[in-house]
């Protein structure tokens, strides 16, 4: 493999990162959950189908914010299925928020690559290997699902959802030219070194913390490549988004313009 | 510089030429003067019909993935029966 390039902004000594050669790359895939008992199983199912399809070196640790659901329960039995080399459950006692539950996961992470999805089967595990390997292809330091490009899309929306989203893109790519076509998507490969950076750097909430993301990635130099996902939109359970969102999107995104 | 400073500067720097051509500053054509003076405004309006265009138009092609919703339907049988048969109980 070849060196690694040396950016500015983004010293890497030997000592920090855990240098590995492809043979020994590992994934952690982290997934936060909050009242997922139905679909926590589905997905680690499939996740586990496609790691072992690709015989990549994986491992998959859960972070629960104390589900009133059962949600616990559900993990300690994926646990004892699958073992507990490969399903880490690193809960916590209640709902704290995205940024810190990868950053909690992070700590218990072996791997030298992670992968964050959403737990709701929205995001489907067989798009990792086509991130891996797009990752491979371009030596990027992150690689973005996009639903936006290529044959990217989704399932489930109605005209109304696919407005508000392709105006709120539209209005992102005028006002801070991120260089990445799906800000807001939450399926992306980070390398673990950049994405502890990333969350340092990192101030905002909810999804303009996605989009804060990957603004610092550029302004930090990292590299961004995308693949086109699918995204299917809530099989079981509730969706989460709301007006109250929206304006705090355009809140957050102001801000990032703002500032950034 | 922030992105809205980028912008602060570019609306200074094109406002303060448009400015200083609409005040007379270089000895234009009056065809030219004629266009000059609206021209932030049709600039505006053409802005504003692009991003309504361009929006509409993601929106129709918005790809749907149907294939993928079937697909995970019956990964989900698979995987329910599978798990089941592994001693997870739902």
């Amino acid at each position: 493999m070849a060196s690694k390039r040396t950016k500015p902004n983004s010293p890497r000594s030997l000592k920090q990162t855990e240098v590995r050669g492809p043979a020994q790359d590992k994934y952690s895939v982290l997934l936060p959950t909050y009242n997922e008992r139905e679909n926590l199983p589905l997905i680690v199912w499939l996740l586990v189908k496609s790691f072992s399809d690709s015989g990549i070196n994986y491992e998959i640790i859960i972070i629960d914010d104390g589900s009133p659901d059962g949600t616990r329960d559900v993990a300690e039995q994926l646990e004892k299925i699958y073992g507990s080399d490969k399903i880490l459950l690193r809960p916590r006692e209640k709902k704290l928020g995205l940024g810190t539950a990868y950053i909690h996961g992070m700590k218990h992470a072996t791997g030298n690559y992670i992968i964050i999805m959403d737990a709701d089967l929205s995001h489907h595990p067989k798009f990792i290997p086509e991130f891996i390997r797009k990752q491979k292809e371009g030596n990027f330091d992150i690689v973005s699902g996009t639903r936006y490009k290529g044959n990217g899309g989704v399932y489930g929306w109605d005209l109304k959802r696919k407005i508000i989203s392709r105006g709120a893109n539209f209005i992102t790519q005028i006002l801070l030219r991120p260089g990445a076509s799906d800000l807001t998507g939450s399926y992306r490969l980070y390398r673990k070194e950049v994405l502890q950076k990333l969350i340092e750097n990192c101030v905002s909430k909810g999804y303009v913390f996605q989009m804060e993301m990957i603004v610092r990635a550029r302004q930090l130099n990292y590299t961004i490549g995308e693949v086109p996902i699918s995204f299917v939109d809530r099989v079981y359970g509730e969706s989460k988004l709301g007006g109250n969102e929206v304006v705090s999107f355009l809140k957050g995104l102001l801000t990032l313009f703002a500032t950034t | 510089m922030t992105k809205l400073t980028q912008w602060l500067w570019a609306l200074v720097l094109l406002g303060s030429a448009w400015a200083a051509l609409t005040l007379g500053a270089l000895e234009l054509p009056p065809a030219c003067q004629e266009i000059l003076w609206p021209l932030p405004a049709y600039l505006l309006v053409s802005a504003g019909c692009y991003a309504l265009g361009t929006v509409g138009y993601r929106v129709a092609t918005f790809h749907d993935c149907e294939d993928a919703a079937r697909e995970l339907q019956s990964q989900i049988q698979e995987a329910r029966a599978d798990l089941t048969r592994r001693g997870m109980r739902f």
